[in-house]
């Protein structure tokens, strides 16, 4: 019994110590990455190829998900609203619901599955390659060159996702509600305008998307730079850059929605 | 301070981890001028001698000098500068997949020069040429097979006409046609442009063929012998000839070390023992 | 794909972003009606300004017409002291009074203005002297038990069954 518990002891505190140690070098190769950033800028020929890798060609997945989003909002909201003769306000909560929250959040979900796992699959196998070290060998840096236009374009990307994802949100909500349903239109819209307000609801939904670019970004260049050279590793790099990319949005958006939102 | 010794490998001692040692008090010097080959079996810090070198680890103790001055890999400025004086070939090529062939080859003279595009053109099309493969400018990565990828990267290597040009294992997974192809390009280059080629393999006829000087490494960094290729192929030492001639047994035993067959075949029913 | 067309629809993109953030900012929320004219500060004191906050509408004839901008305690009567923003286009005379209003049954609150009968009109920091404040539920909960309480008495006593 005795020899057990040690075990387990001395394991658990070995595994906090690799947990802290791998935190800790995340943490630094981010701030390495920050640091790449101004060289980045003044190459931004990369980094418009970038934004077109991860934003244009996320685009249909984000327009697509945000109608059927939209759809299926202003439908779960009536059966909702109506039963208090409420429905004139489905736009004005089909808005909120998504410029405040489903906006940011699923769309850094989707990014993180799709443009955050072609990153690290695509970093990690030019690590496989070699071909991060003969640049360094080259004496260009891989950071600056390679990794920082990437970083930047998820940067930029994420929050022009989002608010593309909320606006045809609204959009397909309007076109269930209104055309499907027969909410009056006038009220969908005026009622809409008259309680969102910019700066607080999509102000703030552009804040935490541009948070959760951050994150879903570095996760994704983390994953791949630190990916071991083989098959196996670049495939078990790509599922941890979607479970620690979707956990860290999510946890960091209560922490957010709490300092946003908590005063009404 | 200038020597003839293009690099000097001055009592130098790595290891990633204080149980793995792979270099222990080495000494070496490369000449210039000449190709310089490192034999050896896998392991034996040949590949760590290049990443020395070229400055991607630093070593423990010792000191590694390019032309007389010391590489400090901590100081960026440095390395930079150093590093456009020397080229590598890397073992499979480490082409950037996401360019062109002519890209490639382009790369470092869009980094770091100022050479108009019709200039670096006409570079590109000259050291592809110098390669054979001027054809191939415009082909994508995808569409070049193994010998080729090897030899762009050669020409890529060579862009800014470097005075040290290091190929880390050219000859692995190569047919014979391409090995030799690849064996007279190290040559010849080494020849025409008067720089100084170290050469790291395991494959000795063709080292032996083009090398002017050979170092024989085994296990823990330690030299075993070098010299001439002649010398090394006439050599008594038995841990020369087991290598120069491939010898399956000798003083790098065949058997890893195990159990004696006894213990390991016998079934000793009085002991009630059977693995 | 060659530079070009790359430059292009990244170009594209950004653009689309930034329309749809134009389409959120003006057609789905309060941007549009706020903000473009130029308005005039005038304050108001309530005993209680109940759930007024900034940003909170200021309606005449449930018209918007400005908005609150500050909120306070003034510490010498101890009322509230609510700044208001009124748009340049609208003017009301100085006897104006201004009204803590609830919007529907459970809604936000927010300052109405009735029109007075002056000549004058309020200008830029001037302070509206008419206030109602806002309805407290427990002031009127207790005011109504002893209204009740009253009316047994003057009944002479047999409200119990």
């Amino acid at each position: 019994m005795n020899i057990v518990s040690q075990e387990a002891v001395t394991r658990l505190g070995q595994r906090t110590l690799a947990v802290l140690r791998s935190l800790g070098h995340a943490a630094m190769f981010t701030a390495e990455l920050l640091k790449a950033v101004p060289a980045a800028l003044r190459r931004f020929d990369l980094v418009v190829t970038q934004i077109h890798a991860v934003g244009n060609l996320s685009l249909l997945i984000i327009l697509a998900s945000g109608t059927a989003v939209g759809f299926v909002l202003a439908l779960q909201m009536y059966y909702a609203l109506v039963t208090y003769g409420a429905t004139e306000s489905l736009g004005l909560i089909v808005n909120l619901s998504l410029v405040r929250e489903l906006g940011p959040v699923v769309t850094a979900l989707l990014f993180a599955g799709r443009a955050g796992t072609s990153l690290t699959a695509e970093i990690g196998l030019m690590k496989a390659g070699e071909q991060l070290a003969a640049m360094e060998m080259m004496a260009v840096d891989p950071k600056s060159r390679i990794l920082a236009p990437r970083f930047l374009a998820g940067m930029v990307s994420m929050p022009l996702l989002a608010i593309l994802f909320s606006a045809v949100g609204i959009l397909g909500a309007y076109v269930v509600a209104v055309m499907l349903i027969g909410v009056d239109a006038g009220n969908f819209w005026s009622i809409m305008q008259s309680r969102v307000d910019v700066w607080r609801d999509v102000g703030n939904g552009v804040v935490k998307s541009a948070v959760f670019g951050v994150v879903c970004t570095a996760v994704a260049l983390y994953q791949g730079h630190e990916t071991q050279a083989t098959p196996e590793g670049v495939a078990y790099a790509t599922t941890r850059t979607v479970v620690i990319s979707s956990l860290s949005v999510l946890a960091l958006d209560f922490v957010l929605t709490a300092l946003m939102f908590s005063t009404p | 301070m200038k020597t003839d010794a293009l690099i000097e490998i001055d009592q130098v001692t790595f290891g990633y981890d204080a149980s793995r040692t792979i270099l222990r008090d080495v000494s070496l010097r490369f000449m210039r001028g000449q190709v310089t080959a490192i034999l050896g079996g896998s392991g034996c810090g040949k590949t760590t001698l290049l990443r020395l070198i070229g400055g991607s680890t630093t070593a423990n103790s010792g000191q590694v000098r390019f032309d007389g001055e010391q590489i400090r890999p901590a100081d960026r400025e440095h390395m930079f500068a150093l590093r456009r004086r020397m080229g590598m070939l890397f073992q499979f090529g480490a082409l950037f997949t996401d360019l062109s062939v002519f890209d490639n080859v382009a790369f470092p003279l869009r980094e770091h020069t100022d050479l108009s595009e019709a200039l670096i053109r006409d570079i590109v099309l000259m050291k592809l040429n110098a390669v054979g493969l001027r054809g191939a400018a415009g082909l994508r990565i995808s569409e070049v097979s193994g010998g080729m990828s090897r030899r762009i990267a050669l020409a890529r290597a060579i862009a800014l006409d470097p005075e040290l040009i290091m190929y880390d294992e050219p000859f692995a997974g190569l047919d014979l046609i391409s090995m030799g192809v690849a064996a007279k390009l190290i040559r010849t280059l080494n020849d025409v442009t008067s720089s100084t080629s170290l050469v790291v393999s395991h494959d000795v006829p063709e080292c032996m063929a083009i090398a002017d000087h050979v170092v024989l490494m085994a296990n823990g960094g330690r030299i075993v012998a070098q010299g001439t290729p002649r010398e090394l192929m006439e050599s008594t030492d038995p841990e020369v000839r087991q290598f120069v001639r491939g010898e399956p047994d000798g003083p790098v035993k065949f058997h890893y070390p195990a159990p004696s067959i006894d213990e390991d075949f016998s079934m000793r029913i009085t002991q009630g023992r059977s693995r | 794909m060659n530079k070009r067309g790359i430059e292009t629809l990244v170009g594209l993109f950004v653009l689309l972003g930034m329309a749809g953030l134009v389409f959120l900012a003006l057609k789905a929320a309060n941007l549009a009606s706020f903000g473009t004219q130029q308005g005039y500060r005038v304050q108001a004191r309530f005993d209680n300004i109940g759930g007024l906050k900034a940003r909170s509408p200021v309606r005449s004839a449930g018209v918007l017409v400005g908005r609150v901008v500050d909120i306070r305690l003034d510490p010498s009567t101890f009322q509230g002291l609510v700044t208001l923003e009124l748009n340049s286009s609208v003017s009301f005379p100085k006897d104006s009074s201004a009204k803590i209003l609830t919007a529907g049954l459970l809604g936000d609150q927010y300052i109405g203005i009735e029109p007075g009968s002056a000549t004058a009109n309020l200008a830029a920091g001037d302070t509206i002297t008419q206030t109602q404040s806002a309805v407290v539920l427990e002031n009127l909960i207790g005011q109504f038990i002893a209204s009740k309480a009253g009316e047994s008495g003057a009944n002479g006593g047999s409200t119990k069954p």
